[in-house]
């Protein structure tokens, strides 16, 4: 496929990641590569050990065993920061928005845009600069809103928007996305899809956490499955059926046809 | 025909961003309606309630309370509270008063100390609070007795007096014909919306309210930030407790306790909620005001002190149930 040639850039590999929980192994021995531009699907049943894995990667948990290699350099993740610095963000499925704060505070916080000189220093922000901003990353989406909103009375599909926005400001080159359209109608789970494309025309890969395969078959480039914290297999979405999926997921075994 | 399409859209818009400020203020503009109707009414019936000198008495009366009632909003807002205010006020006015008799120091110097002590004071809560993990209000009640008993032991339970007219002149002078307490509230109103609306500093502690572990995962100090925000109450009721020492001409280690009740008070009556995330430093001035003018009415009207404490009850009640009611409105 001409996507995959243009794009066997590793951005991320986590290899032999192992982490449990008392007598628990939430996720056991798992390796895999996540290429530049390419929209990854962990698909798995609940428990599967699909969020644990990749908090360990966005730094909300660390690993017992592995490692992880960012641009092909060892990495050590310990915390959300640390993730952030490497360029990997997640995108959580309470998608850790400030409901009170409107949509440039939520989009900034932590790294507001700062007035020049001593004010900036001292903490004074450049509130026009951040609107402006604000607005454009919407617009990039093709979103438009009334960038004054408070967040709380924004409809699902735009608060997740505004979370996928903050993780581009953020410069994100890798973005975890957990269930991204778990809650939505239709019409706004179409939106955010595109906007996940869009994501992977300016070559942010994604990696999209979900139990519903047929959501997320479109946007998939390869899907991978887990069960009870094992990797059953990595697959091309042009080497499978939806229904060779929902087997290795059921059966927790990769299916013998290819 | 676009041009007029595009005009109507825009008309729209500005109906819809209107509508938006005034949900977005209305507490602002209700408070500003209420003390206006206040004004107006016991203007009409009591012929000394408008003049300038009544005026200029509402407000040095509820400087001191207003200068903590500022401290006291960032930490609500934050989705914390303080009730050590009063005690650190004390504190703070038995430090300066000291330094100042017993010690000879110069009256800035000693000024100095004493912020310097409440500030200390203020990130003592803050430590025991984001750092120990304790409970705001369990944290502040203990530094609360703390706070005071230690203001107790320095003076020996006794007023500090006879001190500089240099340093009464804060509590009793004037400057441009206004009282030097209200101008040094006035700043520091202006100072506390600033801070809250164009800085950082302001901008996490809202979303610290707001949601504390969001706030986190956007990176955050989220200990950094709270302990600050003590910090700044505290440094706030220092510059309060020099003012209301100077006002007493003494220094006196049991004034101001059930002052972090009246902060409180305009801070909730101005529309900021204590469950965080929500508020505004003017709205803090109109609730000290409100209080500031309801009690001088009554005073004015010669009502009991005991009837007066019902009053600035019920308004708390009013103000919160209103606010609630609007709320649960806009839900539906």
């Amino acid at each position: 496929m001409v996507l995959n040639s243009k794009t066997n850039e590793v951005v991320i590999r986590m290899e032999n990641i192992t982490k449990r929980f008392g007598g628990i192994c939430a996720v056991d021995d798992i390796s895999f590569e996540l290429y530049k531009g390419e929209i990854l699907v962990l698909v798995g049943d609940n428990g599967a050990g699909k969020t644990t894995l990749l908090k360990i990667l966005s730094g909300a948990y660390t690993a017992d065993y592995g490692r992880i290699f960012v641009n092909g350099k060892l990495e050590k993740i310990e915390n959300p920061m640390d993730a952030r610095k490497l360029g990997t963000e997640m995108i959580y499925q309470d998608l850790a928005l400030m409901d009170n704060l409107d949509i440039p505070s939520n989009i900034f916080m932590g790294r507001e845009i700062r007035r020049r000189h001593i004010l900036g220093l001292l903490g004074a922000m450049n509130l026009r600069a951040m609107r402006q901003k604000a607005e454009d990353l919407l617009n990039s989406f093709d979103i438009s809103l009334n960038i004054r909103k408070i967040v709380r009375n924004l409809s699902g599909g735009q608060r997740q928007m505004v979370a996928i926005s903050r993780a581009v400001y953020f410069d994100a080159k890798v973005i975890i996305m957990d269930e991204p359209t778990a809650a939505l109608g239709v019409r706004e789970t179409k939106r955010v899809n595109d906007s996940i494309l869009k994501l992977k025309d300016i070559g942010i890969s994604v990696i999209i956490i979900s139990h519903n395969i047929k959501e997320v078959y479109e946007l998939a480039d390869r899907f991978m499955v887990m069960k009870n914290g094992k990797l059953v297999g990595t697959v091309r979405k042009e080497d499978i059926t939806v229904d060779e999926i929902v087997a290795m997921i059921i059966t927790g075994e990769r299916s013998k046809s290819k | 025909m676009v041009k007029t399409n595009n005009f109507d859209l825009s008309e729209k818009q500005r109906m819809q961003s209107f509508k938006n400020f005034f949900i977005k203020y209305r507490t602002i503009i209700a408070l500003i309606i209420l003390l206006f109707i206040l004004c107006i009414v016991n203007g009409f019936l009591l012929p000394s309630f408008l003049s300038v000198t009544n005026f200029l008495n509402v407000l040095r009366q509820v400087s001191v309370t207003g200068i903590i009632a500022v401290g006291m909003s960032f930490v609500i807002i934050s989705g914390g509270i303080d009730i050590s205010v009063g005690s650190i006020l004390a504190m703070s006015g038995i430090i300066v008063t000291m330094a100042l008799k017993n010690y000879n120091i110069p009256l800035t110097i000693a000024i100095l100390i004493a912020l310097i002590v409440s500030v200390a004071l203020g990130l003592l809560n803050g430590l025991i609070i984001a750092y120990g993990r304790v409970l705001p209000f369990v944290a502040t009640l203990g530094t609360m007795y703390l706070i005071r008993g230690l203001a107790l032991i320095l003076s020996g339970g006794r007023a500090i007096s006879d001190l500089s007219d240099q340093f009464i002149t804060i509590g009793r002078g004037f400057f441009l014909k206004i009282p030097i307490p209200i101008i040094i509230a006035f700043v520091v109103y202006i100072f506390g919306h600033f801070i809250l609306t164009q800085f950082t500093f302001g901008r996490y502690v809202l979303g610290i309210g707001g949601n504390e572990e969001s706030a986190r995962l956007c990176g955050v100090a989220i200990k950094k930030v709270k302990l600050l925000v003590y910090g700044f109450c505290g440094l706030l009721c220092g510059i309060a407790g020099v003012v209301l020492a100077a006002r007493l001409g003494s220094g006196q280690p049991n004034v101001g306790s059930g002052y972090e009740l009246i902060a409180i008070a305009a801070a909730v009556i101005g529309g900021n909620s204590l469950s965080g995330g929500k508020g505004s430093i003017f709205g803090t001035l109109l609730g000290a005001l409100m209080l500031g003018v309801v009690s001088n009415a009554l005073n004015l009207w010669g009502v009991a002190s005991f009837y007066q404490t019902v009053v600035t009850g019920g308004i708390v009640l009013v103000a919160v149930l209103a606010d609630k009611a609007v709320i649960t409105k806009d839900k539906d």
